[in-house]
């Protein structure tokens, strides 16, 4: 396949970048990964941060005074300034690193949500949602008697804004939604939608586990209150992720877990809690992770978000034109240009479980079932989907191996 | 891999045939695999001695669970409760004539799953009626 490619981006020379990506997955079958919206894959860089720390500045951080400790202290928050500084927030006193996207998201249930609701207030989500974008909200719906609202998903696969505009009218207290679906893909139009939600006084909170990997993010211009993110999707480790939140609220928020580091003072009766962010850092964080989100960010940053961004628009605008050209195959999810590079299909009579394991024998992995967002596929009524998603190290040639490999799945079920 | 895919599974999938409800019955249960969204419900028919006479699988599933689904409910007509009740494992793999890694073998398994629920849940008595 030599088909056009991203100027000044060479995804083979990236390939080499990803130890995984030179294994076969049986003998003699190459690893094709298609899978990096469940998790990406690591680059060298970022496995050597992690190896490099442990083996040379391991020490439990803001509470040693020896050398060790000083640089396991210096290199948890030089990470935390370039996450900062990768969604252009504006301090690192409201950067939190949490475990992932879902405990960024259930921090802000917890510590603003039962500080800052009451009986009978709204919550104003969307029905694209990931579980972890909808059961927190579900769980405190039932402790605090609130009620749930859904912005509608079109037939098309995008959200319906002129019913959002209607549910605007129950004032909502919080409006929680995803930048993009890992589902259908959309990239919702975010900035429009956060500032009618604000415009009746909202707070806004961002499910940013499918956007900060894939294009450049600006939380400030976005105007979001919260956003969450996780280090696994974008080349780092898995438990570490990120909260960004406006300063005003994170200070008022209690603490979310108690334990050492997020104090200040202890009494046996009481506890002053520390400035921010360490107020919501309990515990001995996952330092060694933090260590290689920053080096992963650090890699992402250097081949350019831009370009990262225009290479997946490649590939995406590249299968959904194969994908259409299969009979029985049906992708779900808006036409190309509104959505990034996830895409789930289904083939008539052919369980999505079936098609996955078909592919795994040629060495293609992806993803079946629901995704994590089970609503979605009741409401398309649909058991559960293939679903292909595709990042930096993907090649048009794996989308090829890709389509082939539907066709091969189709000829056993003939 | 495609081996995977013997002509039995694919033949099963495709024309089973214990598929359909029945009503009334005297046994009947639903599961869901929560990993894929796997549904199934199994109905079974028994006489008086608590052999089995008719069975038959509804719901969504993969060919795996599918195949496995009506091949476990051939191999039950006929049997005594009891009989189903020391049903493993390995006898549903026997039928399949396959190796599944973990997530699969879920799949295989759900309808035993499914149906040992259902004939534990009238506990063996004729309490139910
Ligand atoms: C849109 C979306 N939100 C949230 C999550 C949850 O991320 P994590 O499991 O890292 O918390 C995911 C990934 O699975 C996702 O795709």
């Amino acid at each position: 396949m030599t088909a056009k490619t991203t100027t000044g981006f060479d995804v083979q020379q990236v390939r080499k970048d990803f130890p995984v990506l030179s294994r076969e997955v049986r003998p003699g079958v190459p690893l094709i990964y298609l899978d990096s919206a469940a998790t990406s894959q690591k680059p060298e860089v970022v496995l050597q941060a992690m190896s490099a720390y442990y083996r040379e500045n391991n020490a439990n951080i803001h509470r040693g005074i020896h050398q060790l400790a000083e640089e396991a202290t210096h290199a948890y928050e030089t990470a935390r300034e370039k996450i900062v500084r990768f969604i252009h927030a504006p301090s690192t006193e409201q950067l939190i690193f949490t475990r992932n996207t879902t405990e960024a998201i259930n921090l802000v249930a917890f510590s603003w949500g039962r500080n800052n609701l009451s009986a009978g207030d709204h919550i104003l989500l969307t029905e694209m949602e990931h579980h972890s974008n909808l059961v927190p909200w579900q769980l405190l719906a039932a402790e605090m008697d609130l009620v749930l609202d859904f912005i509608p998903v079109t037939p098309e696969g995008v959200l319906d804004l002129d019913e959002y505009q209607k549910l605007l009218k129950n004032n909502p207290k919080l409006l929680a939604l995803t930048h993009m679906s890992n589902v259908l893909g959309t990239i919702n139009p975010l900035k429009e939608i956060i500032r009618d939600a604000k415009s009746i006084g909202a707070v806004t909170l961002v499910d940013g586990a499918q956007s900060v990997p894939h294009f450049p993010v600006n939380v400030v211009d976005l105007e979001a209150d919260f956003y969450a993110f996780s280090a696994h999707k974008m080349c780092g480790p898995t438990g570490i992720g990120a909260l960004y939140g406006q300063k005003d609220l994170l200070e008022k928020m209690p603490p979310f877990l108690g334990g050492g580091e997020m104090i200040k003072r202890v009494e046996l009766r009481s506890f002053k809690a520390n400035d921010l962010p360490h107020k919501f850092e309990a515990g001995t964080p996952a330092i060694a992770e933090a260590v290689g989100f920053g080096a992963a960010v650090d890699y992402l940053l250097e081949l350019g978000m831009d370009k990262i961004e225009e290479h997946e628009r490649l590939l995406t605008n590249y299968a959904m034109e194969k994908l259409a050209e299969i009979p029985d195959l049906t992708v779900l999810g808006p036409p190309a240009e509104k959505k990034g590079g996830v895409i789930s299909f289904y083939l008539n009579d052919i369980h999505a479980h079936d098609v996955a394991q078909i592919m795994d024998g040629s060495g293609i992995a992806i993803r079946a079932g629901h995704h994590c967002a089970q609503p979605l596929h009741i409401k398309f009524n649909i058991p559960a989907t293939g679903r292909a998603s595709m990042y930096l190290y993907n090649t048009l040639d794996e989308v090829d191996r890709f389509v082939d490999g539907i066709q091969k799945v189709k000829d056993i079920f003939k | 891999m495609e081996d995977f895919y013997r002509e039995i599974i694919i033949d099963r999938y495709k024309t089973p045939h214990f598929r359909g409800e029945l009503e009334p019955n005297d046994i009947t249960y639903e599961d869901d695999n929560p990993a894929c969204g796997d549904h199934i419900r199994i109905d079974v028919r028994i006489d008086e001695n608590q052999v089995v006479t008719e069975a038959a699988f509804s719901g969504e599933g993969c060919a795996i669970s599918l195949a496995s689904a009506d091949l476990l409910l051939e191999s039950i007509i006929g049997k005594s409760l009891e009989v189903v009740k020391e049903l493993a494992k390995e006898d549903i793999l026997d039928m399949l004539g396959i190796e599944l890694g973990p997530v699969r073998l879920k799949c295989a398994l759900l309808p035993l799953k499914v149906l040992k629920a259902g004939v534990y849940g009238i506990g063996g008595d004729d309490s139910k009626e």
